[in-house]
C-alpha cells in the first residue's frame, strides 16, 4: 500500500502541535544525517591512534577529547552512529517481516497452528533476553553478526504476538467474510485486508524498537560481546571509558550521549506518531 | 479458577521445558568440540578427554539429554570445569545478591512512582504532570547502563559521595545499603516512570467511577477519598507488574553488577561467559529463566484473580 499524500500532511499538521514530537522528530533527522555522512563530517580517522595525545581533555582539535590510544572520540561516535543505524535497520526490518508472516500464520491459520505458534513465541520471550544474548555470544563467539542474528530472534515474538492479535481482530469481521464467500484466496486476503489494516500500529511499534535495539546492541558492545575492536560502536567506546574513567571522563560522557538522545529521540517522536495515528495503542510498550 | 491456575502452571512448566531444551540444544550446536573451545588449540588430548568426560560429552547425545534431564529433576546443574564445585552451589551464592538489588530497585521505584502517578493524576494537567509525563518517559527509554555509568562517572568517583565497586562489607548493613544506592538507582530509574504512568492512569480511572462519586456527595473530604478509596483500587495493575518487573530486572541487574563490580547472578554469568565455562552459563540462565517464568506466572494468576474477564482465554494478547 502506498501512503496517501493527505494522511502524510495531517501527521504532519498534528506533529507541530506537540513540542516533545517535534523535538523528537529533529533529533531523528540530525542522527540520522550524522551516521549517513559520518566519514564527511568526522575530523579524522577514528581509527588513527596517536599515542603522544592519550585521553586528552576537549580542545579545538578534538572536540570531545581522545580516548586511551590517543583516538579522536569525536570521530568514533559518528562512525558508532553508523553501526547503531545499520543494527536498527537490519534487525528491525527483518524481525518485522518475520514477525509479520509467522503473526499471519498464527492468526488466520488453523487453530493447532496457532496453539504451536503462540507456545514458541512465549518461550522465546520466557528467556530474559540479556541473558540469552551473552549465552548465545558464548558459545557462537563475539561478533557484530551474532549480536544482530539474537536481537532479531528475541524481537520476533513481540512483532508476531502483535500481528496475531490484530489478525484474529481482524478476521471475524464482515467484509473479510464478504470477501472469502466470494472465494478470494487466503494469501489475497492477507495481502489486501490484513496486511493495510495492521501496517500503522506495527511501524509505530517498529519506530519505538529502535531505542530498545540501539541499546541492546551497545549494551553487548559494552561488554565486550559486540562489535570486535577497533570498530567504533558506542557500546564499544563507552567500555573503553569505563576502563579508563578515573583518567579520563571523556570518553563515557562522549559515549553515552548519543545513546541517550537517540533513545530520547526515537520514543518521543514515536509516542507522538502513535497519539496521532493510533490512539488505542496508548499504553503498550514499556519498561525492559 | 483451579482450572485456570492449573492450565497456566502446565503452560508454564512446558515453556520452561522447551527453552532447557533449547538451551541444551544451543550448547550442542557450538562449532567444534566443546572440549576445545575451552581448553583453547594449544591444550593436550589427555586434557581434552578428561574435560569431555566429565562433562559428558564422550556419551550419545539422547544419552546426554535424558542425563541432563534427570540430574536437573535432582536440582544437579552439573559441576563447575574449573573449580570443581556444585554449580547449583555457586548459582545460589550469588542469587541473593542480585535479589537484595532486584528488590531494592523496585521498592525504591514504587515508593517514587506511586505518589508521584497519584499527585500527577489529581493535579491534571500541572507543571508536576506534564513533568512526570515527559521525565517518565524519557526515564524509561535511556538504557540502565548509561544512567549506571554516568552514575558512577559523578556520584562516586567524582564527587566520592558512594562507594564504586563492591556490595560492601558482610554484617555491615549501613556499609551494605551504602554500597546498594546506586546500582538500585541504576536498575530501578526506569520503573518509576513506567510506575507513575500506570498509577495515573488508573488513577484518572477510578476517579470517574460512581463510588467515588457517591463518596464526594456524602461530603468525604478529597484527601480521604484519594487515599482511602480511589489509590487503594488504582494501584492494583501496578502490584500485579511489580511481579513481571522482578523478573525483567534479575537479568537488567547484569549491568549494574558489572559496572558497580558487585557480585551476583549477572556478574557470574558475565565472568563464565568470557572463560567459556559452559555448565555455569546453563545454570544461571536457567535458574533465571525460571525465576522469569514463575514470575509471569504469578503475576498472570494475580491478574486473573482480580479481573474474571482474563480466565476465559489463555491470556492471548
Amino acid at each position: 500500500m502506498s501512503p496517501q499524500p493527505a494522511l502524510i500532511a495531517q501527521t504532519f499538521a498534528a506533529l507541530r502541535k506537540d513540542p516533545l514530537g517535534i523535538a523528537g522528530f529533529i533529533i531523528v533527522v540530525l542522527v540520522l544525517l550524522a551516521s549517513l555522512f559520518a566519514p564527511m563530517l568526522a575530523p579524522s580517522d577514528p581509527l588513527e591512534i596517536d599515542v603522544y595525545n592519550r585521553l586528552a581533555d576537549p580542545s579545538w582539535e578534538h572536540w570531545l577529547g581522545t580516548d586511551q590510544l590517543g583516538r579522536d572520540v569525536l570521530s568514533r561516535v559518528l562512525h558508532g552512529g553508523q553501526i547503531a543505524m545499520k543494527v536498527a535497520l537490519v534487525t528491525i526490518s527483518v524481525s518485522l517481516a518475520i514477525g509479520l508472516l509467522l503473526g499471519m500464520f498464527a492468526g488466520f491459520g488453523p487453530k493447532w497452528l496457532d496453539r504451536i505458534l503462540v507456545i514458541c513465541f512465549d518461550t522465546m520471550r520466557s528467556f530474559p533476553t540479556i541473558m540469552f544474548a551473552l549465552a548465545v555470544v558464548a558459545l557462537i563467539g563475539p561478533s557484530l553478526n551474532t549480536v544482530m542474528g539474537v536481537i532479531i530472534i528475541t524481537s520476533i515474538p513481540a512483532y508476531a504476538r502483535i500481528v496475531r492479535t490484530q489478525t484474529l481482530a481482524l478476521r471475524e469481521n464482515d467484509f473479510i467474510l464478504a470477501e472469502q464467500a466470494m472465494g478470494a484466496s487466503i494469501p489475497r486476503i492477507l495481502r489486501s485486508h490484513i496486511l493495510p489494516n495492521i501496517a500503522a500500529p506495527l511501524l509505530i511499534l517498529a519506530s519505538m524498537d529502535v531505542p530498545a535495539v540501539v541499546g541492546m546492541e551497545a549494551g553487548l558492545s559494552f561488554l565486550g560481546l559486540g562489535v570486535s575492536p577497533p570498530t567504533p560502536s558506542w557500546g564499544s567506546i563507552l567500555n573503553d571509558g569505563y576502563s579508563y574513567l578515573r583518567n579520563s571522563p571523556w570518553p563515557i560522557i562522549a559515549g553515552g550521549l548519543p545513546l541517550i538522545l537517540v533513545t530520547l529521540g526515537f520514543t518521543f517522536f514515536g509516542e507522538s506518531l502513535r497519539d496521532i495515528l493510533d490512539p488505542k495503542l496508548r499504553g503498550k510498550g514499556g519498561a525492559d | 479458577m483451579l482450572a485456570f491456575i492449573a492450565r497456566r502452571g502446565l503452560l508454564a512448566l512446558l515453556i520452561l521445558f522447551l527453552a532447557v531444551s533449547l538451551l541444551f540444544a544451543m550448547i550442542h550446536m557450538i562449532p567444534g568440540d566443546p572440549a576445545n573451545v575451552i581448553l583453547g588449540p594449544k591444550a593436550s588430548p589427555e586434557l581434552k578427554a578428561e574435560i569431555s568426560q566429565r562433562m559428558g560429552l564422550d556419551q550419545p547425545l539422547l544419552v546426554q539429554l535424558g542425563r541432563f534431564y534427570t540430574d536437573l529433576a535432582q536440582g544437579n546443574l552439573g559441576v563447575d570445569v574449573f573449580s570443581d564445585r556444585p554449580v547449583f552451589d555457586i548459582v545460589f551464592e550469588q542469587l541473593p545478591y542480585t535479589l537484595v538489588l532486584v528488590l531494592a530497585a523496585i521498592g525504591g521505584a514504587t515508593l517514587l512512582g506511586v505518589p508521584l502517578g497519584c499527585f500527577s493524576a489529581i493535579r491534571r494537567n500541572s507543571l508536576l504532570d506534564r513533568l512526570t509525563a515527559v521525565l517518565s518517559v524519557a526515564f524509561i527509554a535511556i538504557p540502565s547502563f548509561v544512567v549506571a555509568l554516568y552514575l558512577l562517572l559523578w556520584l562516586a568517583v567524582k564527587w566520592r559521595w558512594f562507594p564504586a565497586m563492591g556490595a560492601g562489607e558482610d554484617g555491615d548493613f549501613m556499609d551494605q545499603a551504602h554500597h546498594l544506592v546506586l546500582p538500585a538507582i541504576a536498575l530501578g530509574l526506569g520503573w518509576v516512570g513506567y510506575i507513575a504512568r500506570l498509577v495515573r492512569a488508573s488513577m484518572l480511572e477510578v476517579m470517574e467511577e460512581n463510588h467515588i462519586r457517591t463518596a464526594r456527595a456524602f461530603g468525604l473530604s478529597e484527601r480521604t477519598i484519594i487515599v482511602h478509596y480511589a489509590l487503594r483500587i488504582a494501584v492494583l495493575p501496578t502490584v500485579t507488574i511489580l511481579g513481571m518487573g522482578i523478573g525483567t530486572m534479575l537479568s537488567g541487574a547484569l549491568f549494574a553488577e558489572i559496572i558497580f563490580s558487585r557480585p551476583g547472578i549477572g556478574k557470574l554469568l558475565h565472568e563464565a561467559v568470557i572463560t567459556r565455562n559452559y555448565p555455569v552459563v546453563m545454570g544461571s540462565v536457567l535458574v533465571t529463566t525460571a525465576f522469569f517464568v514463575l514470575s509471569t506466572l504469578v503475576s498472570d494468576i494475580i491478574n486473573a484473580l482480580l479481573d474474571p474477564r482474563l480466565r476465559e482465554d489463555g491470556g492471548s494478547s
